[in-house]
């Protein structure tokens, strides 16, 4: 088999045998340029930013830069509880969408079949649509006289008759949209249990429930880690589902950081903002990482 | 303060609100962006100033080369031939002058075009528009920092036609940097027949009837500081173009406790427009124009406390290479001729003098609408918002944004 000339096959060999190869690091320059650009540098001029003070009496005088570290207090006095409210919202959601999306990870996995693809496909189907155009469309879903509203309006299920403009719409836009990156990471894991552990299990009389509680659970745990912090995350700093599904009262930090920048101009408070965010989040991963025991995953 | 004209169909309104929204995530990123590059960058810092060393530098006018006009519009705020896709009076200003207009309807939000534009005006860098549109009190802050040009009228001859009413406006007397491309109305507008269902009439005259109990959760207030605050100081007494902080903090209060006790249900930008025709919501504190293009279901009325006007005014940012251009366009369209054909058409108060005759030979029956020719009743009973100066601004700003949950 000559299909490989002589000389390509040496250039390819030659930086095996010496094992010194400077390629793999040639290949990571796009990977850490993009983000060196793209997150370091606005990183650090966002951390800046943050610990700016106003330069004069007037707001026209603009900032300079300082250790402001009043901004924080400030920013966490004003806002302490849009945080909260923002962990609440991205804790509910992520909590629903795991339960949405365990069963269905597990039923394409291990019961899909020949239609496992085609499930797949539809897990993803709704990423073809835009993210706005999805949200928007849950207004309509979720209106006054949709037949969902008016179905739990007869049974007296809606505290406030509505379900557009409140939290729960809120929770609900948040886990629909980010569900997908619940269920693909579940799927990745269920489908690499090996399926004669299940069968094993059942060989030794354990129920359905317990060949769950101590076989495909604690297996599907890395799948269950990975897809609660894909949703949890991105949930914590969303504030489009709270925009438009949701009233003045339930607001997440995204849209007080949004404001901030765009129509007040307070670009330290802005930055504060973002930076408090951004730790929040951090903390709440390492501890819940730490507590999941799954530290080699991540 | 023009905000869409949304079309028949739902597609149409989701097609542009999400154009809208688009552009409210790319400005925010821009914006971020903008202001940590800037900081990293220089020393001076981001938000800054009109005594920044870096002033605008004069630009040379290309205006006799180059026969073209960049300008930044609200969308749908021109006239339509809808058949064949043109602006007619943009198509004939280009057979009469050989100038070019390149109308461009990214004007969409005056906080946001703002913060887009601020940090290249500030370091003397053209914004490539020869024309802005910046609503009455963002005129202000454009003409205050030194964003604007003077124009220079012997172009624009036609100034006469400005009603005597706008010439001596507080954010530009005797109109040195600005003239007023529209205006229209804040207040309250209504679905009439589920008003009529919750109420008994089909009626809303005051903020009473619309704060009323039997509207609980069915209202909606923009999230514009000036036509919300405005109204409310208005129903409370106070006078939107001359009030004290208290009665600011006043008419704050009380839209605090519409929103805690969910009387309101929600703060919007434009969508109470899709809001107000789904039913979601049945009234509406929202812009005159707007809901009169909803039908005949629903109405508009200035409160009877009163309401807020506004106008949205061309100004020629510094950096424009085209400044003869822009005159002669400004001067184009306050032709009364012209600017009845575009009244007509956008259904919003038009500034020149003598369109009205010219508005009764494309329809007569226009020239008795009170949204494009107000009553003098109407225009008594609306103010214009106090200007702010930044400082203001900026507390005002940050407290109605915290109250609509911002």
């Amino acid at each position: 088999m000559q299909l490989i000339p002589a000389s390509a096959k040496a250039t390819f060999s030659q930086p095996l045998r010496n094992g010194r190869s400077i390629t793999p690091y040639l290949l990571l320059i796009p990977g850490l340029a993009w983000l060196g650009v793209f997150f370091v540098i606005p990183f650090f001029s966002l951390l800046i930013t943050s610990l700016m003070r106003p330069a004069g009496d007037s707001v026209l005088d603009g900032y300079v830069n300082a250790l402001e570290i009043g901004n924080y207090l400030i920013a966490l006095q004003d806002y302490w509880p849009v945080f909260a409210k923002s962990l609440l919202y991205a804790a509910s959601a992520t909590l629903l969408a795991l339960v949405i999306g365990y069963p269905l990870a597990y039923h394409i996995a291990l019961k899909g079949g020949k239609w496992r693809n085609f499930m797949l496909v539809l897990v993803i189907a709704p990423f073809f649509a835009a993210y706005l155009i999805r949200t928007y469309a849950w207004k309509t879903i979720l209106a006054d006289d949709s037949f969902i509203t008016v179905a739990l309006n007869a049974l007296n299920l809606l505290p406030q008759e509505r379900i557009l403009n409140t939290p729960i719409a809120v929770i609900a836009g948040i886990a629909y949209n980010f569900l997908p990156f619940m269920i693909l990471p579940l799927y990745a894991a269920i489908e690499r249990i090996d399926p004669r552990l299940l069968e094993a299990s059942k060989d030794l009389y354990a129920s359905p429930g317990e060949t769950f509680r101590k076989v495909t659970l604690p297996l599907s745990m890395p799948g269950v880690v990975s897809g609660t912090l894909l949703t949890f995350i991105p949930a914590m700093g969303d504030f489009i589902n709270a925009s438009l599904l949701g009233s003045a009262r339930d607001k997440m930090i995204g849209n007080v950081i949004q404001s901030q920048f765009v129509i007040v101009r307070d670009y330290p408070q802005a930055s504060a903002l973002s930076f408090i965010l951004m730790t929040m989040i951090l903390v709440i991963v390492f501890f819940y990482i730490r507590r999941a025991g799954t530290e080699d995953l991540v | 303060m023009k905000k869409f004209q949304f079309g028949d169909s739902p597609a149409d309104q989701i097609a542009k609100f999400i154009a809208a929204q688009m552009m409210n995530r790319r400005r925010l990123l821009q914006v971020s962006g903008i202001a940590a590059t800037t900081a990293a960058i220089s020393a001076c810092g981001v938000g800054g100033s009109s005594n920044n060393t870096d002033e605008p530098t004069e630009v040379e006018d290309l205006s006799d080369t180059e026969k073209v006009v960049d300008w930044s519009n609200w969308v749908a705020y021109i006239d339509v031939d809808e058949d064949a896709g043109t602006n007619p009076t943009l198509d004939e200003f280009a057979a009469q002058t050989g100038i070019t207009v390149n109308y461009i309807e990214d004007y969409n939000d005056n906080n946001e075009f703002f913060a887009k534009v601020r940090p290249l005006l500030e370091n003397g860098q053209s914004i490539d528009r020869d024309l802005v549109t910046p609503t009455d009190w963002m005129a202000g802050q454009w003409i205050s920092l030194g964003y604007a040009q003077a124009i220079n009228f012997d172009n624009v001859p036609n100034k006469a036609n400005l009603y005597p009413d706008l010439l001596n406006v507080s954010f530009d007397p005797g109109r040195i940097y600005s003239m007023s491309w529209q205006g229209g109305y804040g207040g309250l507008g209504w679905n009439k027949t589920k008003v009529k269902e919750l109420t008994g009439s089909d009626q809303l005259v005051s903020l009473d009837d619309f704060f009323a109990p039997a509207l609980a959760g069915k209202i909606s207030v923009l999230s514009e500081m000036r036509e919300t605050v405005g109204c409310i100081m208005s129903h409370q007494g106070a006078n939107p173009s001359d009030f004290t902080s208290d009665q600011f903090y006043a008419a704050l209060d009380y839209l605090e406790e519409q929103i805690a006790s969910g009387q309101i249900r929600q703060v919007t930008g434009n969508d109470y427009l899709a809001a107000l025709e789904s039913g979601d919501i049945i009234a509406a504190i929202g812009w005159s124009g707007d809901v009169a293009q909803l039908g005949s279901d629903f109405q508009f009325a200035i409160p009877a406390g009163g309401g807020i006007l506004w106008t949205d005014n061309l100004i020629i940012p510094v950096g424009a290479r085209h400044k003869k251009n822009a005159e002669t366009l400004i001067n184009y369209y306050y032709e009364p001729e012209i600017a009845a054909r575009v009244a007509a058409y956008v259904q919003y108060i038009t500034p020149v003098n003598g369109a009205r005759e010219e508005v009764a030979k494309i329809d007569p029956s226009l020239v008795d609408n009170p949204l494009i020719f107000p009553s003098d009743e109407d225009l008594a009973n609306v103010k214009p918002f106090m200007l702010l100066d930044a400082d203001t601004e900026k507390e005002y700003q940050d407290a109605f944004q915290a109250v609509i949950g911002n």
